[in-house]
């Protein structure tokens, strides 16, 4: 008896903000709400809309060499931003993956030149080491309970600091017994990119479609919630904080190939840029900091749209200055759509 | 009060339990007893250790001194995911819903159903969820929303309908009516009588408002101070007695 008279009447006729919306949408609206829904979509249309932009502007821009540019200035940093968006999604963030970034192709410097390791050997060795240095993060995160931006503003300069003392702050060339390797690791046109694309698809779908990706979303979303269903929140971060190191050595010697040599500023004098860039892209493409939310895709058209404007900058003659200025417009902007059409989507779209 | 009959083991028993945290005694000689079936309220102000005990029970932490009894024999909770293996799940006052996640995600979060490449079953929990929702008699708009765009009787719901969901045998439920309307409280309340009718899932209610929980409780223990210093068949006391308890209590502690 009881029972049908509860089913009934149990959550029948409530008034809440989440009653069942209006069931005839127009197809515009549609059309908005999917558009809104996809955090991916508003971005790409940016991503489009510069390239439109800037082949108008100057036909080169879609040149088979440009078109490789521009995959080599967006893929190094779309590696890293796949991280970086999970450790945000998570509710941490990194600020030591640049200098990792620079140290990694020295570690296969020296494991090759001083200590003749095999290369291949040497490149996985280095990004273990890098996922050491991510393991390091975790913990004083996680155990020691140190704020993830100060425990990695520290090993940031840690990092920095062993990697400038044993190459002396001298470039390296990158080791002769590793040239065979070096196509397949970013010295080949297309070979970053295709590096890139498989490191986005596969932390697409591990973030999207695997119980490790709900995990992240749950942690960052609610993490007393998250550990209260049982979750191991501290090891999600822990693997997370890996997961950003290793992308930012493997980053890191992908450059180095690209450029063919191992160089000690390749993150800048403070070993801050790629971090910085990867954290604007994947801000840009929609992940929040407060956690519980990104993509990776969103980060890979981040960082798309962020070479975009510095390779179209430069091509169609503007000074390299004003794109600081763009950049930063573009985080804000990015940002303030985020926090606005979150509100939007979670009103109910009324 | 403590002796337990062997016939009719209480789905849930505890006996002398205390619990300190580090100067502060939380819990100081608690016994308390859920008969199967039965809809117990555990009331008492502020302060009094009904988080405590909470906490304790779902093996979030573990009591200092005393005994757990699950049927009649004894149990060590050594975390939440045991304590739920043996069928005791807490929904707690924050819900421990994941606003981003959808509905379907939030009532299988971790204990998701993966396929044999290790990827999410979607489809599967997608189903199993809207099943598991209807047959509760649990309406939203459709199970693949966030749960952020929920109103709190229905996140509320949905919390107590995963627990059911997971085969949960002696449900806790931390507040489930604090800052909720009256329509959306009568909901939770209209849920917990349906789980009452089927006899399935023994039930402790914990909340500050006694009021509002009276009507669907079997029973009503007082936890003061770390004891349970009241326990009596709803039919055989009523809120009046309860609020004179409280009130009693509140003027010989200000005395003092």
């Amino acid at each position: 008896m009881s029972e049908t008279t509860a089913r009934d009447t149990i959550g029948g006729d409530l008034p809440g903000p989440g009653s069942p919306p209006q069931r005839q949408p127009g197809r515009l609206r549609l059309a908005f709400d999917a558009f809104v829904v996809r955090r991916e979509a508003t971005i790409f249309i940016v991503a489009v809309g510069l390239l439109l932009y800037f082949w108008a502007n100057n036909e080169d821009f879609l040149s088979h060499n440009n078109l490789v540019n521009l995959s080599q200035q967006t893929a190094p940093y779309a590696i890293i931003a796949t991280g970086v968006v999970l450790l945000l999604v998570c509710g941490e963030i990194d600020l030591s993956v640049g200098s990792v970034f620079v140290l990694a192709p020295f570690l296969m410097h020296y494991m090759v030149d001083f200590y003749g390791v095999y290369p291949i050997v040497a490149i996985i060795g280095s990004v273990l080491a890098g996922a050491a240095i991510g393991l390091a993060n975790g913990l004083i995160v996680v155990v020691l309970r140190v704020p993830s931006f100060v425990a990695t503003l520290g090993m940031l300069f840690l990092v920095l600091g062993i990697m400038l003392t044993t190459s002396h702050a001298y470039p390296a060339a990158i080791p002769e017994a590793a040239e065979g390797l070096a196509g397949w690791f970013g010295q080949a046109d297309w070979s970053e990119l295709i590096w890139c694309l498989i490191i986005v698809a596969f932390f697409h779908i591990v973030l999207t479609r695997s119980r490790w990706g709900l995990h992240t979303v749950a942690t960052g979303g609610n993490p007393l919630g998250a550990s209260e269903a049982g979750i191991r929140t501290g090891r999600i971060k822990i693997g997370n904080f890996m997961v950003t190191s290793s992308l930012g050595a493997f980053a890191g010697i992908l450059e180095a190939f690209r450029v063919n040599s191992i160089d000690p500023s390749a993150a800048g004098a403070d070993g801050a840029a790629p971090m910085l860039v990867a954290v604007s892209a994947a801000v840009i493409g929609g992940t929040a900091l407060a956690g519980g939310s990104g993509t990776v895709v969103g980060a890979l058209l981040g960082a798309l749209v962020l070479a975009e404007l510095r390779n179209g900058f430069n091509l169609i003659g503007i000074s390299a200055n004003p794109f600081n200025i763009i950049l930063g417009l573009a985080i804000i902007i990015s940002m303030v759509l985020n926090v606005h059409l979150t509100r939007l989507r979670r009103a109910g779209r009324r | 009060m403590n002796t337990v009959p062997v016939t009719t083991a209480p789905a849930l028993a505890v006996e002398h339990l205390a619990k300190g945290f580090g100067a502060v005694t939380a819990l100081r000689d608690v016994n308390l007893r859920l008969e199967k079936g039965e809809v117990l309220a555990l009331v008492g102000d502020n302060g009094a250790g009904k988080s405590t005990l909470l906490k304790i029970l779902c093996g979030f932490h573990r009591p200092d001194t005393g005994r757990i009894l699950l049927d009649g024999e004894e149990v060590v909770l050594k975390s939440v995911d045991h304590a739920r293996s043996l069928g005791i799940d807490a929904v707690y006052q924050d819900l421990a819903l994941v606003n981003e996640l959808t509905v379907y995600h939030n009532m299988f979060l971790n204990r998701e159903r993966v396929g044999r490449t290790r990827l999410l079953h979607n489809r599967t929990m997608r189903r199993i969820a809207q099943e598991h929702l209807d047959e509760m008699g649990v309406n939203i708009p459709s199970v693949d929303v966030e749960v952020a765009k929920l109103s709190g009787g229905q996140r509320q719901a949905i919390a107590v309908a995963r627990s059911v969901y997971s085969e949960a045998r002696i449900l806790l439920l931390d507040e489930p009516l604090a800052a909720m309307g009256a329509k959306e409280g009568a909901l939770i309340l209209d849920l917990v009588g349906d789980l009452k009718a089927r006899g399935e899932v023994s039930i402790i209610i914990i909340a500050h408002n006694y009021a509002q929980v009276f009507e669907v409780c079997d029973r009503v223990n007082l936890l003061q101070h770390g004891e349970i210093t009241f326990d009596k068949r709803t039919a055989e006391t009523s809120v009046g007695e309860l609020t004179d308890l409280v009130v009693e209590e509140y003027r010989r502690s200000r005395a003092t």
